[in-house]
């Protein structure tokens, strides 16, 4: 095959096809029966898919940028694997999104054209690691905490988030088992790692408490089993970091007070200045080459 | 031959030794004239090969003569290694590529956590020796680990119960 060829294989003609997902690529839910149940109010149930989309888009776009800084090739495939599951999952999420709200936005137009105060995710996806110790505490966090979400989604009353949680079970169970045996094995290692590893939980820790804060939506939505109230998965989270944090030697920092989130949480659009630099990255050409494709 | 042989015929693009059918991702082909409706489902959220097996089934009906052919995604049931089929596992196994064990099941309560690297017997698709080690619980694709075998001392990889 000439380079031309090759050239002309990795491009097609695809009027829908933007570079911002390689090429070529649909939505993702086509042909997935897509109708919202009677009595679910439209806007919540789009609120709340964007919710979850941005928090996997996020920490997806987080994970990413250790591609090439990872210690070892293994845990760098293993990243990547990892934010690619996140990003499979926020694709689906931000396309149920747009399509429940029917205001003629799709998957992207919500990835790349939304401002830092239109995005819904919780804080702790837009932390930069300052080592991979913690990066691996902060994803046993998100993993914990979104595994015991996605868990009891799997009954929610939209069908289509049903289905989506239930592949992201099996996924993320993989990320946390990935996350918490690197936190057992820095924790229980030598000396340095041990207490390099007890510095990024305490860096973590007053992240943690935002996760269990429901929002309006949330709340709305939960009577009627569409959503997941979070308070709910508290329990559930602690018994799991108490686990690890134990097995690996390491005390849980409880002094910090978690999180009392004064003016709001990243649920109520309220971020860091870390989110506005992620999304100059992640957003960058889509909007200096609007539509543009390669 | 039906528009359903010809679907499961297609081949994965990143196991090129499986059909679709052998992965178990092909959940249904209907056929009425010369229309065909096939319906596949993701193994992973992420997985960039969907939208190559759908234009490979769309490119294969279209030769054998399907004037309209409409690829849908299902996401219910969601996808199991379980679903592999023995045909498929031995594909896996020749090409040197340890086949899933059974899926996890849970009956109920909390997904259980897994703090050492599994220990499960995972026998050398090289020399068969039955004691191998884990590598790395992520390999070139989701779907797949990385493990080594101390006697023939070859790394290979193993499709992932999920």
């Amino acid at each position: 095959m000439s380079f031309d060829a090759a050239y002309e294989a990795l491009t097609d003609h695809d009027d829908d096809a933007r570079w911002a997902y390689g090429t070529g690529f649909a939505d993702p839910l086509a042909g997935v029966d897509t109708a919202v149940p009677q009595d679910v109010d439209r806007g919540d149930l789009s609120a709340y898919c964007v919710a979850l989309g941005d928090d996997a888009l996020i920490m997806s776009h987080r994970l990413q940028q250790w591609v090439t800084r990872a210690p070892e090739l293994e845990d760098e495939l293993a990243l990547a694997n990892i934010a690619l599951d996140l990003l499979g999952q926020a694709r689906l999420l931000l396309t149920r999104a747009a399509e429940v709200e029917d205001a003629g936005r799709d998957e992207d137009a919500l990835a790349y054209l939304r401002d830092a105060t239109g995005f819904r995710n919780v804080r702790l996806v837009e932390r930069a690691d300052a080592d991979f110790a913690h990066l691996v505490a902060r994803l046993l966090v998100f993993s914990a905490w979104r595994l015991a979400l996605l868990d009891r989604l799997t009954t929610s009353t939209d069908p289509v988030l049903a289905a989506i949680a239930a592949k992201g079970v099996k996924e993320v169970t993989y990320h946390r088992d990935y996350a918490a045996q690197w936190v057992v094995r820095l924790g229980d290692g030598t000396d340095l790692s041990h207490d390099r590893m007890q510095a990024a939980v305490d860096a973590v820790t007053p992240l943690v408490g935002e996760l269990f804060v429901p929002d309006r939506v949330e709340l709305r939505l939960a009577p009627a089993a569409v959503a997941v109230d979070p308070s709910t998965v508290r329990s559930e989270f602690d018994a799991v970091w108490a686990q690890v944090l134990q097995a690996a030697t390491l005390q849980p920092l409880a002094a910090v007070a978690e999180e009392s989130a004064p003016g709001g949480t990243g649920r109520d659009g309220v971020h860091t200045p870390a989110l506005t630099e992620i999304l100059a990255e992640l957003q960058g050409v889509a909007r200096s080459l609007p539509g543009s494709v390669w | 031959m039906t528009a359903a042989a010809v679907a499961a015929r297609v081949t994965d693009p990143e196991l090129p030794m499986l059909t679709l059918a052998d992965l178990g991702i092909l959940r249904g082909v209907d056929e009425s004239g010369d229309r065909v409706v096939v319906t596949i489902t993701p193994t992973y959220s992420g997985c960039p090969a969907m939208q190559t097996i759908q234009d490979d089934l769309t490119e294969a009906l279209r030769r054998a003569g399907y004037a309209q052919v409409e690829v849908r995604t299902v996401l219910t049931p969601a996808w199991t290694t379980d679903w592999i089929t023995a045909a498929g596992r031995l594909k896996l196994a020749a090409a040197g590529i340890s086949p899933p064990g059974a899926a996890p099941r849970r009956a109920s309560g909390p997904v259980p956590l897994t703090l050492v690297p599994s220990r499960r017997a995972i026998a050398c698709p090289q020399c068969g020796n039955p004691d191998t080690e884990e590598i790395a619980a992520f390999s070139a694709t989701a779907c797949r680990s990385l493990h080594r075998c101390p006697v023939c001392r070859e790394p290979f990889e193993h499709v992932k119960e999920i």
